[in-house]
């Protein structure tokens, strides 16, 4: 393999892997606040790309995105509370079931509002064919804004948790329900911010990830799976360590494509995640005695 | 004899049943209830995993996908140019083999449908054992997770496989002679057999099961769904049972795979999607989850309504929109609502005496 072909390889996997991060961390936001996966996760990436495209004629693009993102969070904050908020302390296979039930209904709705067509947004910076020239590999500016805007969404999330006091009090609850209660933090407002959080992140990533992979209504199952799988690889509930496992798997994926069929490439990364959550389901970097004690 | 008994009610609607369509002259009626029947098979083995031993599965449609590819694939894949290979003279030593003419009067020789049914069953309990064994390990959001892959890694690699037919399926699969007379397939004719086929599959595998779960075993599962560290402490070998009844749930729906690839004549892609398992996990939820008749009622009612098209384009959406319902307002299923309603008629007082502690 020529360093060119690598480096073309290589940002093809920094791409889709900084996707999987997002998707990730956003899992890892629900986690931390409510005990739970939301497997409707990938249909908030899903809704941020179709909305801001159907709101492209009617807006120039970067009020389109943030109208979309805006819109995805207000879904997000519905769902919470329509859905789970009254729930008193629902078993586990209850959740599950529901969030699966959440995003079959978002996954139809979409296919009734915008159809089986695969649509996308225009290139933020030129077009298909405009290229960056990077140590010999040809690389479309798109690749930049998606690295770009996810690692200052990264930046931003771990300043809001680090410093802000909305943020301490969301990460008291994911410490210790009982005890944030007691400070006088509400709870149910902190699960429903933490969807508005990660809804919010997950349509901007759609937005900008939307002119190289498109927008399709169906889209949502397979990042759902693909960033849970980075989740559990990171170590759930460990947002750094799902930047650098999202890193990881896109560049598995991407080069698992000049040595299998493209086909297989998405078989590939859920024999990853089956792999992975037989052999070390704490993730790579997360302790195994730290797994135990949580509810799964 | 008792658990027999109980199943004469089902076995007299049955037959009614083809007696009404036939008396109306409707009974092309029979045709998605053979059908909703098959994928009832499915859901009743489901139940008993979900709801008895409590493991969940979303990867149930990959098992119907492997009984029902393999054996189409089988049946139809023509051998005559493997003629001199060994493995081909050695199955045709063994009379696995049937000659027949295609469509242009051309030479075919493929697996007979009995070998290949067997042979796909036997691969799908392989293959339950084979990720039943580190699966069945993992529980909650995990266990979810790595079923949904399970079917999810099936559904691509019968989309990405060639021999299986790519986006297309399998088509032209033929028919199934289970005794000389007894023929599953898919035309008008044999239309009353197979829905008596059909349903004479079904009763068999529903009376095994409630065989099952009145049995020691079913007891030990009904204990492992409580509390597995319990259950253990008992002297109930968790990881055995949990498998045992993994792989006879993947048995029960590879079964179900084959019988309804003969009786369609076909097999596609969206069979392994992931929207079939989750609709397998909808019904028996709605059932009740712990309620074989439940699940067995709601999986014939709702794959009749959905097979006849009275949902439309919005069929997916109902499912979810069922799931979602029965899961925040009755999770126990929707038998438990009544059932519940007749318990507080029947003495309020207790009941009310359990609610204040």
């Amino acid at each position: 393999m020529t360093t060119e072909l690598f480096v073309q390889y290589l940002f093809a996997g920094i791409t889709y892997g900084s996707i999987y991060a997002i998707v990730a961390i956003g899992f890892n936001i629900i986690y931390n606040t409510t005990g739970i996966i939301n497997f409707a996760q990938g249909e908030f990436v899903m809704l941020g790309g179709m909305i801001a495209i159907s709101l492209l004629p009617l807006l120039p693009l970067p009020l389109a995105i943030a109208a979309a993102v805006g819109l995805t969070m207000i879904i997000g904050a519905l769902i919470e509370m329509i859905f789970i908020r009254w729930l008193k302390s629902p078993s586990v296979l209850r959740m599950i079931i529901i969030t699966i039930g959440i995003s079959i209904l978002t996954r139809e709705a979409a296919v009734h509002i915008w159809g089986e067509n695969i649509r996308a947004l225009p290139y933020f910076v030129g077009n298909e064919i405009s290229t960056i020239g990077i140590l010999g590999a040809r690389i479309s500016p798109q690749v930049l804004w998606v690295v770009g805007v996810c690692g200052v969404m990264v930046a931003i999330l771990h300043l809001f948790f680090q410093t802000s006091s909305v943020g301490r009090e969301m990460r008291a609850c994911a410490a210790n329900r009982m005890a944030a209660i007691l400070c006088g933090i509400n709870p149910r407002n902190m699960v429903t911010l933490s969807f508005v959080l990660s809804a919010g992140m997950g349509a901007l990533a759609g937005c900008v990830m939307s002119p190289i992979t498109y927008s399709q209504y169906d889209m949502g199952t397979g990042l759902a799976i693909k960033g849970f799988t980075v989740a559990i690889l990171g170590g759930l509930g460990n947002s750094g360590g799902a930047v650098v496992a999202g890193l990881l798997l896109g560049a598995i994926e991407a080069f698992s494509v000049s040595v299998v069929p493209l086909a297989f490439k998405d078989a590939i990364s859920i024999a990853i995640l089956l792999v992975i959550l037989f052999v070390r389901p704490h993730g790579i970097f997360g302790s195994g005695e730290a797994a135990r004690l949580k509810a799964f | 004899m008792k658990r027999f008994i109980v199943l004469l009610p089902l076995l007299a609607v049955v037959v009614l049943v083809q007696l009404l369509s036939t008396w109306t002259g409707t009974q092309f009626y029979l045709t998605q209830m053979t059908m909703a029947a098959y994928y009832s098979l499915l859901i009743i083995g489901l139940c008993v995993l979900m709801g008895y031993a409590g493991q969940i599965s979303l990867g149930h449609a990959g098992f119907f996908a492997i009984g029902g590819y393999l054996s189409a694939a089988l049946t139809t894949h023509n051998l005559v140019a493997f003629k001199g290979v060994a493995v081909v003279r050695l199955l045709e030593g063994c009379a696995l083999l049937q000659a027949g003419k295609d469509l242009y009067g051309g030479e075919l020789l493929v697996v007979t449908p009995w070998a290949a049914a067997i042979l796909a069953v036997l691969v799908a309990a392989a293959v339950a054992v084979v990720i039943g064994i580190p699966v069945l390990k993992l529980k909650g959001h995990y266990l979810a997770m790595a079923t949904l892959g399970f079917g999810i890694i099936i559904y691509r690699l019968a989309l990405a496989s060639a021999w299986l037919g790519e986006a297309d399926g399998i088509s032209g699969v033929p028919p199934f002679v289970l005794l000389p007379g007894l023929v599953v397939r898919g035309d008008s004719a044999g239309r009353v057999q197979n829905y008596y086929i059909a349903w004479g599959v079904l009763l068999v595998g529903l009376f095994l099961l409630l065989n099952l779960i009145g049995s020691r075993v079913g007891r030990a599962l009904r204990s492992i769904h409580g509390s597995e560290e319990a259950a253990d402490a008992m002297g109930v070998n968790c990881a055995r049972f949990k498998l045992q009844t993994f792989v006879l749930s993947a048995v029960f729906a590879a079964i179900a795979g084959v019988l309804l690839t003969h009786f369609n004549g076909g097999i596609g892609p969206s069979e392994a999607g992931v929207m079939k398992s989750v609709r397998y996990v909808a019904i028996v939820a709605v059932g009740g989850m712990a309620h074989l008749w439940g699940a067995l009622i709601m999986g014939v009612l709702l794959n009749f309504l959905s097979l006849r098209g009275v949902f439309g384009t919005y069929d997916d959406a109902v499912f979810g929109f069922i799931l979602i319902v029965i899961m925040l307002f009755a999770p126990n299923g929707i038998l438990s609502l009544l059932a519940s309603r007749k318990k507080r008629k029947a003495n309020p007082q207790k009941i009310a005496a359990n609610q204040e502690r």
